[in-house]
């Protein structure tokens, strides 16, 4: 479980953390949404004890950050934004490095880089140097690093930053299955990421918590936006094939659905519209339109 | 004690898979090579004359004619090559970014400066004893005393140990190796030539700038004369490096 209550973290004469607060249950997955320079690598950096907090306090499992750091260390795998490898070394020396940094007994050591191997599709460049490995096996083990030592919680700092689509599929598997044994953070600015990994959402700006979101709040919208305008009866009739549908309705080329509850697959929708010969141009699910909503009331308020 | 070889073992690996140590190492015997023929043919010059004329001949010795002006020598190899040695340890850390992964590790802050600290000394030693091989040759074609020449290396490993104190020191300090670089070496011209301000300024500064400098503890050494004083000067030196080494992490994280 992680705890933040009124964190805040200043670097010389700004803000980068200001008075955040969340809570992140044990075995969830959570987001952290916002903006670049919105303060997500500082909060980050703050929960693994590599930046103190100026005010306020981070626990995890119930453990001060700031009290037991090397507690806290042991409980922690953490993925940085820039993946931290030695070139030089190879990808099995660089694994052994980082279980002996986290002082894993000499006989467990081998078993764990077999594990995490595995579990991260690592066989291929096991034996290679690090800096002839390619960007995608790169966040691969950066991710096997922080997980060999088999930590409570975990986390990423944007781990699939700079992936192609196929590669981006791979990590956010591989982040959903995490959730068997850890409590997992990351943080990204893709709204779509979030929204099929993540249990809820955390949204900064400017190092300001603007809010705090679960599934169930953003599962329950979707806006379909189409080729041509829509009429009235296709709504209807929608509305009449899915039970799940509360409300239905159409604002020219923009399709409004509200659900009586949170939807992970909103595909059965999707596809029964394209039967119907509507064309479909976008698709935003409900995170999206929250998300906007959020950070545009702020810019107005802000201007 | 198994935190700082983690860290030991790490750093001589990326020694040894970068051209850096071997190339320091071939400058550095190219150099002393040079440095030790050159000593050795003017010895042998002056030893000839001296024995011709027979002038002098009872006060001929091989330890202060070859090996107390190779070791003054070696000690200018020391000062340009050990902050070329240091310069990485934590720069590279910090421009490469796997310093994050070290600092949020449960090490110790000061197993890791240790661990590497040891690395860089065991790179030095090692790149020592294969200038021994020149004493090799003295001692099968001559009779000189080993053990001002013990004393003499004990001397130089210790000075080189201060430098890469002060090198790990500098190397903390920036992201960038040459600049890492550029502080150790002037920290280190500087701290060697404050005796000479000593010499020529008033009494009770004469005795602190001439303690604080390199130069004075050196010379005892390589003339074969082991001094408590100096070796307490050595080490305490290293303590201070290793120590504001530890300083500059502790306030890099309050600034």
């Amino acid at each position: 479980m992680i705890q933040v209550e009124n964190l805040s973290k200043k670097f010389a004469n700004v803000r980068a953390v200001d008075d955040i607060s969340f809570r992140v249950e044990k075995g969830k997955i959570w987001g952290f949404l916002g903006p670049n320079g919105a303060g997500k690598t500082t909060t980050m950096r703050i929960l693994t004890g590599y930046l103190p907090a100026n005010e306020g306090q981070a626990r995890i499992n119930g453990i001060d950050v700031g009290s037991d750091l090397s507690a806290v260390r042991r409980m922690v795998g953490y993925l940085p934004e820039v993946v931290p490898v030695y070139s030089e070394l190879t990808v099995r020396e660089f694994l052994r490095f980082v279980a002996e940094l986290y002082g894993m007994e000499r006989k467990k050591i081998r078993f764990a880089i077999d594990r995490v191997v595995e579990k991260t599709n690592l066989q291929n460049v096991y034996g290679r140097l690090i800096k002839n490995i390619s960007r995608g096996y790169r966040q691969r083990l950066g991710i096997a690093q922080a997980i060999i030592h088999e930590p409570e919680v975990l986390i990423l700092d944007e781990p699939t930053i700079g992936l192609d689509p196929a590669q981006i599929i791979e990590i956010r598997e591989m982040i959903r299955s995490f959730k068997e044994s850890a409590t997992v953070i990351l943080s990204s600015h893709i709204l779509a990421e979030i929204t099929q990994v993540c249990d809820g959402a955390v949204i900064i700006k400017e190092g300001r918590l603007m809010a705090t979101l679960t599934r169930d709040e953003w599962g329950k919208n979707l806006e379909i936006v189409t080729a041509a305008p829509v009429d009235d009866a296709l709504c209807g009739a929608l509305k009449q094939s899915f039970p799940a549908v509360s409300a239905a309705a159409s604002e020219g080329a923009v399709i409004k659905l509200e659900f009586t509850e949170a939807l992970s697959d909103f595909n059965p929708v999707i596809s029964y519209l394209i039967e119907k010969d509507v064309r479909i141009r976008e698709i935003k699910a409900g995170l999206e339109a929250l998300y906007m909503k959020i950070i545009l009331a702020d810019a107005g308020r802000a201007s | 004690m198994r935190n700082i070889w983690t860290i030991t073992k790490k750093e001589l690996k990326t020694f040894l898979y970068s051209p850096i140590a071997y190339i320091l190492t071939a400058f550095f015997l190219l150099v002393s090579g040079f440095f030790f023929y050159n000593i050795l043919a003017w010895a042998n010059d002056q030893t000839m004359r001296m024995m011709q004329s027979g002038y002098g001949v009872e006060r001929l010795n091989i330890n202060q004619m070859l090996f107390q002006p190779f070791f003054n020598n070696m000690t200018i190899i020391l000062m340009f090559l050990m902050p070329m040695l240091t310069m990485r340890l934590f720069a590279d850390e910090k421009k490469m970014r796997t310093e994050e992964l070290l600092l949020t590790s449960p090490l110790r802050l000061s197993s890791i400066i240790i661990g590497k600290y040891l690395a860089a000394l065991i790179i030095y030693a090692l790149i020592l004893l294969l200038t021994a091989t020149y004493a090799v040759f003295v001692f099968v074609y001559g009779n000189p005393d080993a053990l001002p020449l013990l004393v003499a290396y004990l001397g130089l490993f210790l000075l080189g140990a201060v430098f890469i104190a002060i090198g790990l020191f500098a190397s903390a300090l920036t992201e960038n190796q040459v600049i890492a670089a550029v502080i150790s070496f002037s920290s280190i011209i500087l701290i060697w030539v404050i005796s000479w301000v000593g010499e020529s300024g008033p009494g009770a500064w004469r005795g602190i700038l001439t303690y604080l400098s390199f130069f004075s503890h050196f010379k005892n050494m390589a003339g074969g004369v082991v001094d408590t004083q100096d070796i307490v000067y050595y080490l305490s030196f290293i303590f201070l490096g290793l120590y504001l080494t530890r300083a500059v992490f502790e306030f890099r994280k309050w600034r």
